[in-house]
């Protein structure tokens, strides 16, 4: 069995900042204050870090990393761009370059003013990793996300019966968990009815299918096994990491299986670097810029096959105390969109028990997902 | 329309896109085909993936199709689509085994099913643009 990575490294240090709808701040100073809370969560000083994996798709380099903490001698940076995929497909390469030599506490920063901020919009066509359906797409007026999945969606729905209430249901699950959540943006309640009568964004998406614009940052420290037993916090040790790319990742019109993506590929890696099966993890912290993206994901994942996911997610199943809890801090749909750094800050407190109000039950492993661009996938597997 | 006042995003044609572009404008739909062994693909690239050559042939499509999936727009994410909402957009497998992505024109979005037999037209935009659009067969 391939072991790879196989818990050579820990997440050693998590930070992040109040998630808001209008920050006043800048990208900069967000992005610096959950730097130097990771930093100072793991007990280390801004100038121990030596790597630094900033997000591919912002205005945040490395360079300002070195000039704004102090860094003397940065050893190590990279960038991975793959959208919603980056966060987690981030720690695999700080993994890599750590376990090679190249460095020995890499931070991985995130952060945006999704809700504040400039929208993407018209830029969307200058994104290397969209330029080919930005030439013969777009022009005819498909344009975001919601509209780019939805066909993803739609044929789901019509090859195996997936019905509009069951992404109600994962709406509804993110926003029971997000109440419990003192740092999340949606405190108010949702129904499947709110749901349901929720305006249609792009068929079959409803608003409440889609997830929030935020402001916010998060950020987390990847250190050597050895090194992290010396560390401020119980280190949380990474078991498996993989990346996954799906067919046609250039045009998902031109994808053989409109309902497969990256994660398929890079799942069953993980979980043999991991060596553990399913029946193993106490909590999934999955990506979900949409409803259908959980619902993918998890036949993806292998935890039911291609076609159960809307049975999977019924009947309380991905809820605190279901048979699986999925994002237990409210998600992208209701806690922050935080590009899925928040998910990977929130799988480490659970397993350090720090999850508060929605702590599982002696969580002892659990796994993040990413989710981007046109379909790319990443996981990571840890325990405490 | 003149592009001056055209307000949607234009499709930044390359080498190996502007015969596409081009035919599009003569109202011919036409696809890459490997000039080694034959295999059609679509968006038009450099490489052929089944046998690596970069011997390019343009053949003429036959406009048909079945629908493969699709999606009903109610959000103009775009400012130049305000006034074209809803907007119905039709992923289409071709005769040819690629598919294609574009509006829709005078189908029923209620009528949308996968398989549903459908053909390829054409709408100019601007003097130097055209795109297809999707009709029933
Ligand atoms: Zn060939």
């Amino acid at each position: 069995m391939m072991t790879g990575l196989r818990e050579s490294c820990c997440v050693t240090g998590v930070g992040e900042t109040e998630y808001t709808r209008g920050s006043g701040r800048s990208v900069a100073a967000l992005q610096m204050e959950a730097a130097l809370r990771a930093i100072a969560d793991a007990g280390l000083q801004p100038g121990d870090i030596d790597g630094v994996i900033p997000y591919g798709n912002m205005e945040m380099v490395a360079e300002e990393f070195i000039t704004n903490l102090g860094i003397e001698d940065l050893r190590f940076s990279a960038v991975t761009p793959l959208g919603g995929a980056s966060a987690v497909a981030a720690i695999q390469a700080a993994t890599s370059a750590i376990v090679a030599g190249a460095a020995n506490h890499v931070l991985i920063p995130i952060g945006r003013n999704g809700y504040s901020g400039p929208r993407i919009g018209g830029r969307a066509q200058a994104i290397p990793q969209f330029r080919v359906f930005g030439e013969y797409e777009m022009p005819s007026g498909n344009i975001a996300p919601a509209q780019l999945y939805a066909p993803m969606a739609r044929r789901h729905m019509e090859l195996y019966g997936t019905t509009s209430r069951q992404f109600a249901e994962i709406a509804v699950t993110m926003r029971n968990h997000a109440m419990l959540n003192d740092n999340a943006v949606m405190k108010k309640p949702l129904t499947v009815e709110d749901h349901q009568n929720s305006r249609m964004i792009s068929d079959p998406l409803r608003l409440f299918d889609c997830c929030l614009e935020s402001d916010g940052a998060a950020a987390v420290i990847i250190s050597g096994a050895e090194r992290a037993k010396d560390l401020a916090r119980r280190p949380i040790y990474i078991m498996g990491v993989a990346e996954g790319h799906p067919d046609s990742p250039s045009a998902i019109s031109q994808r053989p299986d409109l309902t497969k993506i990256g994660l398929a590929k890079a799942a069953p890696r993980a979980f043999a670097m991991a060596g553990i099966g399913h029946e193993a993890i106490d909590v999934a912290e999955v990506y979900d810029c949409f409803t259908y993206t959980v619902l993918c994901q998890l036949e993806d994942l292998g935890f039911c096959q291609k076609g159960e996911g809307g049975d999977f997610v019924s009947g309380g199943r991905i809820a605190l105390g279901g048979e699986l809890p999925i994002n237990t801090h409210g998600g992208l749909l209701s806690q922050s969109h935080i590009i899925g750094m928040n998910h990977v800050c929130e799988l480490v407190k659970q397993l350090r028990g720090d999850g508060g109000k929605a702590q599982v039950a002696d969580a002892e492993i659990g796994l993040v997902t990413g989710y981007g661009d046109l379909g790319d996938g990443s996981i990571a597997i840890m325990r405490n | 329309m003149t592009a001056a006042t055209y307000d949607k995003p234009l499709p930044p044609p390359n080498e190996e896109s502007r015969p596409f572009w081009e035919a599009m404008k003569e109202h011919r739909l036409v696809l890459q085909k490997c000039g080694a062994c034959g295999k059609v693909r679509h968006y038009p690239r450099p490489v052929c993936d089944a046998c690596f050559s970069m011997d390019t042939e343009w053949m003429e499509a036959s406009g048909k199709g079945q629908v493969h999936s699709w999606t009903i727009s109610h959000h103009a994410f775009h400012p130049g689509f305000k006034g074209d909402l809803p907007l119905v957009l039709v992923i289409v497998d071709l005769d040819e085994g690629v598919r294609m992505c574009a509006q829709a024109r005078d189908l029923d979005p209620e009528g949308l099913r996968i398989g549903l037999p459908v053909r390829v037209d054409f709408e100019d935009a601007t003097d130097d643009l055209t795109l297809p659009v999707i009709r029933p067969a």
